[in-house]
């Protein structure tokens, strides 16, 4: 997004109530609903509080690394690693209570955060000091992390039963039931991790100078904003994250082997870009992101439970929606844009992005029919 | 020819570790420098290098394609099911096959060209979709028992001990060479990648450039697509999955620049025969296919850290005359 300086770095004088961020995530519960609804008339027993429990289960891993991508993408980088980062994770925390079964829930939590932070970090040098762009970093790291798992596993599984009981009792651990509806504690750490991060991207002043990296690299650069430290500790931050989800991964499977975690990268970055976080940076929100990786699990929970859908068209279905995610965001930002840059008379839209192949056309496209 | 290096300082460092690759693959094994392991050492990987000449114009035109390699999958899978309906020649299949790789550069290509989305987020989206598209097709089945002289096309020799796939692959490159070297097209992608703007506003047609540029990505796919199916002699919804980080490492290794502009014809070849050689020598110390993969992973890396760190040294020395 192309805001001034003002309003980036000072959101609460911003007072316009209808932010385009506020636009997007209304989009959003909006599709959300509708999709329950339409998937109500189309399954039976639809809408029961044994769905919602499954949905708020298997959402919190997903939904952990849309935060993390969220994170990197904010400042106009990629982390393709993520996925490995889970596998690692996972993998070396399993093999870590498996020899110190004396380690509590916080412990584990730890340092499965403490690994993925570690792999995050390196990263974090390359991109940040090295100068070298994210999506190679993390293309290459991707390979190479999963690379030295499997060197490590040497072809050895954790299994759930080398695990202390309570880390696979922890997903169905309820910390209150409302009705047929329980609100399981792995949920409400996603959710509480959700509000820490977006309370920090709003209202923190590092949060904020995330968004103006994102913006323009160079200004922010020039504003004598510490650039590469922030991108630094970004990566570190979602390596962090994905360790955190790994250890999620970890108590959901029990079973971990050298391939665990694969694919979860387009998952993350699929969730951030359907819940509007732009993939140029500078703009995007950790409600988004949630919604986002929400809508994702929704749909693809759902659709398997469609009698006329096969399950072969989960990731056909998966690539249309990420599409029509873009498109709408596209549309909306462009419109939304306009009106903005001519009521604020700013300078918005001064620099055109220049993400690695992704540079938008400037205003000569056919989505504002 | 110091000339020559000094202009093309990628190339010539990476016909340094090619020359160092080939030195040490050859101490380590006798076969290594024979014919047959020459042949050989491109055939295991031909449906890879052909995605690599295309993915080439891709990435100087400053766009990305991720979504190659479930394109290959997506086409092989409509041959394998256009064949397993029966009815129709099987000539008729693979033209299919070959016309769906094209249409998805196509729909693509519009999306990215026309509409003016992002390509790491179409293609992102091509890569999980059409991978999903090619499990539409096939399901968990295995499509195989295609006609005899299909099978011989992409498992024997075609002439003396080159196969098929190996002439088409050496003479796309030569074709790719000369167009993006010598001809107008070529010079119109350099001046996209470097500033869109600037070629838009020179006259240059950006969009049609670049949509051309992804339905040749398409079709590359494609064709890989059907070739791999040749030599495996069937096809699953999984064929060719992840081979997108290979291909893109290649183009990168070889000197291309991932912001675009930049990049030679040569440096991709001897970065796809650097990669090859490696992959090819650790295969024969026995070394796993995983660790192979790690290795790449890592030269991909260091293919843009070292010249960024030589930079950074060079820039600290006071510059001798430019």
């Amino acid at each position: 997004m192309s805001d001034s300086v003002d309003t980036v770095l000072s959101p609460s004088r911003s007072a316009r109530w209808m932010k385009p961020d506020r636009i997007k995530e209304l989009t959003l519960v909006g599709i959300i609903t509708a999709s329950v609804l339409v998937f109500s008339l189309l399954i039976d027993n639809y809408l029961s509080g044994r769905f919602f429990n499954r949905i708020t289960t298997s959402v919190v891993i997903v939904a952990i690394l849309a935060a993390a991508q969220t994170l990197v993408l904010i400042t106009r980088n990629i982390d393709l690693s993520v996925g490995s980062i889970v596998g690692v994770a996972a993998y070396l925390t399993g093999d870590f209570l498996g020899a110190n079964n004396w380690a509590g829930p916080l412990i584990a939590v730890l340092v499965a955060m403490l690994i993925g932070a570690v792999f995050g970090s390196f990263n974090g040098v390359l991109v940040a000091y090295g100068r070298v762009p994210a999506i190679i970093v993390t293309l290459g790291t991707l390979a190479l992390f999963r690379t030295m798992l499997s060197l490590y596993a040497g072809g050895q599984n954790i299994t759930a039963d080398s695990l202390p009981d309570w880390v696979l009792e922890l997903n169905r651990v309820t910390v209150v039931s409302i009705g047929g509806l329980d609100l399981r504690l792995v949920f409400l750490i996603a959710i509480l991790v959700f509000v820490v991060l977006q309370w920090a991207l709003a209202r923190l002043r590092s949060g904020r100078r995330l968004y103006a990296i994102g913006s323009n690299p160079e200004a922010a650069k020039q504003a004598g904003l510490p650039e590469q430290r922030l991108v630094f500790w970004t990566f570190v931050g979602s390596g962090a994250l994905a360790g955190l989800a790994g250890f999620m991964f970890l108590a959901r499977i029990g079973t971990i082997s050298a391939t665990a975690g694969a694919g979860l990268e387009l998952e993350s970055v699929a969730a951030a870009v359907v819940g509007g976080v732009s993939i140029f940076g500078g703009s995007g929100t950790m409600v988004g992101a949630l919604l986002g990786a929400t809508l994702i699990e929704t749909l693809e929970l759902s659709l398997v439970r469609v009698p006329q859908v096969s399950e072969f068209w989960r990731d056909a279905l998966l690539g249309i929606l990420i599409l029509a995610g873009v498109l709408l965001d596209f549309t909306l930002h462009k419109r939304l844009g306009r009106r903005l840059t001519a009521a604020a008379r700013t300078d918005a839209g001064g620099s055109p992005p220049t993400t690695i192949g992704a540079r938008r056309r400037a205003g000569k496209g056919s989505s504002d029919a | 020819m110091r000339d020559w290096a000094a202009r093309h300082r990628w190339e010539t460092v990476l016909g340094g570790i090619l020359l160092a690759t080939i030195v040490v693959n050859a101490t380590l094994s006798p076969f290594f420098l024979g014919f047959g392991n020459f042949i050989n050492l491109f055939w295991l990987s031909i449906e890879k290098i052909i995605v690599v000449v295309a993915m080439t114009f891709v990435i100087i035109n400053g766009e990305i394609d991720l979504s190659v390699a479930s394109v290959m999958g997506f086409s092989a899978a409509v041959m394998a099911s256009a064949f397993a309906g029966g009815d129709i020649p099987f000539a008729v299949a693979i033209v299919l096959g070959l016309l769906a790789g094209a249409a998805a550069g196509l729909a693509q290509g519009f999306l990215i060209a026309r509409v003016g989305l992002p390509s790491l987020v179409v293609t992102l989206a091509g890569l999980i979709g059409f991978r999903g598209a090619a499990r539409v097709l096939l399901e968990d089945r295995s499509v195989g028992d295609f006609p005899e002289w299909f099978d011989r096309l992409g498992q024997q020799p075609l002439i003396g001990s080159i196969p098929l796939a190996l002439i088409i692959f050496f003479s796309l490159l030569a074709v790719a060479w000369i167009i993006l070297e010598r001809g107008t097209f070529g010079r119109k992608v350099y001046v996209i990648g470097n500033s869109a703007d600037v070629a838009r506003y020179s006259g240059v047609g950006v969009s049609s450039v670049k949509l051309r540029i992804f339905v040749a990505s398409g079709l590359a796919a494609g064709l890989a697509g059907v070739l791999f199916a040749a030599r495996l002699g069937s096809v699953r919804g999984s064929l060719g999955e992840f081979f997108e980080l290979d291909i893109i490492t290649m183009v990168l290794l070889g000197g291309v620049s991932i912001f675009g502009g930049s990049g030679s014809m040569l440096g991709v070849a001897l970065a796809m025969f650097t990669v090859l050689s490696i992959r090819n020598g650790l295969g024969l110390a026995n070394v796993d296919g995983i660790i192979q993969t790690g290795v790449v992973g890592l030269l991909l890396i260091g293919s843009v850290l070292v010249p960024n760190l030589l930079e950074g040294i060079q820039s600290r020395r006071p510059a001798p005359e430019p």
